[in-house]
């Protein structure tokens, strides 16, 4: 069943095209906006600005220290350059790069990571971006977004681009469903959505996840559990009220993440429970393992990132908030 | 940039900053008891060139003039000769200098942009610098404006593949505007480079990626902005001037150790390297 089915919800465009339709929405809006491609402009959808904006976009090859380099130069030229490419080899081939010419350097530099986490499917796990939220949450300037459907990826890449100050936004290969309505999507950087009320626990989630914790609530609703759903876009700066209040008002946590355990969302979320009001957790992501070509789907369910993974962690946190109370 | 105006007297002049640009790099290392003096000392010609010898147009009141030429300096670690030579210039208050390295300064070990005026990039994790100017030159297109880049790579740092990425889409760019200055004194931090890793041949290297390549003597004020003036008119692709310098030019014995590479001045030693700059 495609994610988001259970909770009524329809498959959107692929996260690339919504993500190369926004870009040129914004370079259409503000001439200032200039592209950078590291040579998959087919893959990330870029080649719409190329195609309609020629003078402003700029292939670099396949040279990601360089590309980062060239955009952070255009930057410091008053420019807003989008510098994109496969949030795996931009990150890891060019990460001081992106430490020292953009985030150290506090520029108004956005990046695209494409293909982020294992859902890019039989390309396999060279490609995938499984580590890219842990490595930008190393940048101490470096805003972090990361939409869950194709509008809250319109609004994201528009933020991203009105934000002054570098910005790292993920982005994915597969379609998500539609959460948010076309018009008017709630999207305010480090203000966290609540996608869907309840007291009983709290799932946060990002990205794909989000559609697969709204399956994951209803399945819990038939449980009679009533399971918040925080749609948690940006993970940096984080919604230290929504996170606290979640923490508070319901007393269990799940989070639900494509990425790695390790340094990854869910960790950045447990230590604000921790410091602020402790509750027991429990994390839905990638253990310490390299996923492999497969299907989407078929690599969901193996490496556990499915609403029935989510409906397990929340019963057993929810079993121990019972405990904790007794 | 018009004609090079070179009388004696204005060579006389120049020399003299070269002069105090050396003592006040010595000063602050040696006050910080830290840094890069001598990948400071080799460059010191090649930075009065540009800053003092008319070949640079910026404006120390309004430091980010859009149409300001850029000069960024890649080898990161020659720190200290781009703040004695911004302070000189009038970007900032010369005492700022005795801070370098000091808690709570902006005079930070490496560059850092942002934190002084006149300071165009962050450097130090070396071979980043190139691609930088490359950036400026690309966003002067878009912003229709004509200023020339000026990258000072050191010799060690075009180890670095990213220096060959940038050179290959440089000329791929026709960033005619865009020229580097190697500063080749021939050492990095281990040791000579012709033993650490071969970089020559150095020319053929830089002419096979599309660039123009010069060479000139790296301590000869004169010389070095004759070529720069030249390689300002070229239209046709990107400039490169390999000067041949010498690593802690100016003090005999820091000359004869690559081992300074890291290291400042003991006070003891600086007194004697104070007396032998300040006989030139």
């Amino acid at each position: 069943m495609a994610v988001g089915a259970k909770a009524g919800l329809h498959l959107g465009a692929p996260m690339r095209d919504v993500f190369g339709d926004a870009l040129l929405a914004v370079c259409k809006e503000n001439p200032r906006v200039v592209v950078l491609d590291g040579d998959l402009g087919n893959s990330t959808k870029t080649e719409l600005v190329r195609q309609n904006f020629p003078e402003r976009f700029f292939n670099i090859g396949i040279a990601e220290s360089n590309l980062v380099g060239v955009g952070a130069g255009m930057a410091a030229c008053d420019l807003i350059p989008w510098i994109t490419s496969f949030s795996s080899f931009l990150l890891c081939n060019a990460y001081d790069q992106i430490r020292l010419a953009v985030a150290m350097s506090n520029l108004n530099a956005k990046i695209l990571g494409s293909h982020g986490g294992i859902t890019l499917g039989k390309d396999g796990p060279t490609q995938m971006g499984i580590e890219d939220l842990a490595l930008m949450g190393g940048l101490p300037t470096m805003t972090i977004l990361v939409p869950s459907d194709s509008a809250s990826m319109h609004a994201a890449v528009k933020a991203a681009t009105d934000h002054v100050g570098p910005v790292f936004l993920r982005s994915s290969r597969v379609p998500m469903p539609d959460i948010y309505p076309a018009e008017d999507t709630p999207f305010e950087i480090g203000k966290a959505n609540i996608v869907r009320q309840g007291d009983d626990l709290t799932i946060i989630a990002c990205g794909l996840m989000v559609g697969t914790a709204l399956d994951a609530a209803i399945a819990l609703a038939e449980e009679g559990l009533q399971a918040r759903v925080i749609d948690l876009h940006t993970l940096r700066p984080l919604d230290n009220e929504a996170i606290s209040a979640a923490a508070r008002q319901t007393g269990a946590i799940v989070t639900a993440e494509e990425h790695l355990l390790q340094g990854g969302m869910g960790s950045n979320v447990a230590r604000l429970v921790a410091e602020n009001y402790p509750v027991p957790m429990r994390f839905v992501g990638l253990g310490d393992v390299y996923a492999e070509s497969a299907d989407p789907d078929d690599l969901l369910e193996k490496y556990r990132l499915t609403a029935k993974d989510i409906v397990q962690a929340a019963r057993e946190v929810h079993q121990a908030k019972i405990g904790s109370n007794l | 940039m018009s004609g090079i105006d070179l009388n004696e007297d204005k060579l006389k002049a120049l020399k003299g900053i070269a002069r105090d640009l050396r003592l006040d790099i010595l000063d602050m290392t040696t006050k910080a008891g830290s840094g890069h003096p001598s990948s400071s000392f080799s460059a010191v010609e090649i930075l009065t060139a540009l800053f003092f010898g008319g070949i640079l147009r910026y404006r120390p009141d309004e430091p980010w003039w859009p149409e300001r030429d850029r000069f960024i300096m890649s080898k990161g670690h020659a720190a200290p000769l781009l703040y004695a030579a911004l302070a000189r210039a009038g970007y900032f208050d010369r005492q700022l200098l005795w801070q370098l390295r000091q808690i709570g300064s902006p005079v930070q070990g490496h560059p850092i942009q942002g934190m002084l005026p006149g300071v165009e990039a962050t450097t130090g994790s070396l071979g980043q610098g190139l691609s930088l100017g490359l950036g400026h030159i690309l966003g002067g297109r878009i912003n229709q404006l004509d200023y020339q880049v000026y990258v000072l790579l050191g010799d060690g740092e075009c180890e670095a593949g990213q220096i060959w990425e940038a050179a290959m889409a440089a000329a791929h760019f026709n960033a005619h505007r865009l020229t580097a200055i190697l500063d080749y004194n021939k050492y990095q931090e281990t040791g000579p480079i012709s033993r650490e890793m071969a970089l020559e041949p150095l020319v053929a290297k830089w002419e096979s990626f599309g660039w123009g390549v010069s060479e000139v003597d790296g301590h000869d004020i004169g010389e070095i902005m004759t070529v720069l003036h030249e390689v300002s008119n070229v239209e046709t692709k990107p400039s490169i001037i390999i000067t041949h310098t010498v690593k802690g030019k100016g003090v005999s014995f820091v000359e004869q150790d690559f081992t300074f590479h890291g290291r400042a001045l003991k006070p003891e030693q600086a007194e004697k390297a104070r007396e032998e700059i300040s006989w030139q």
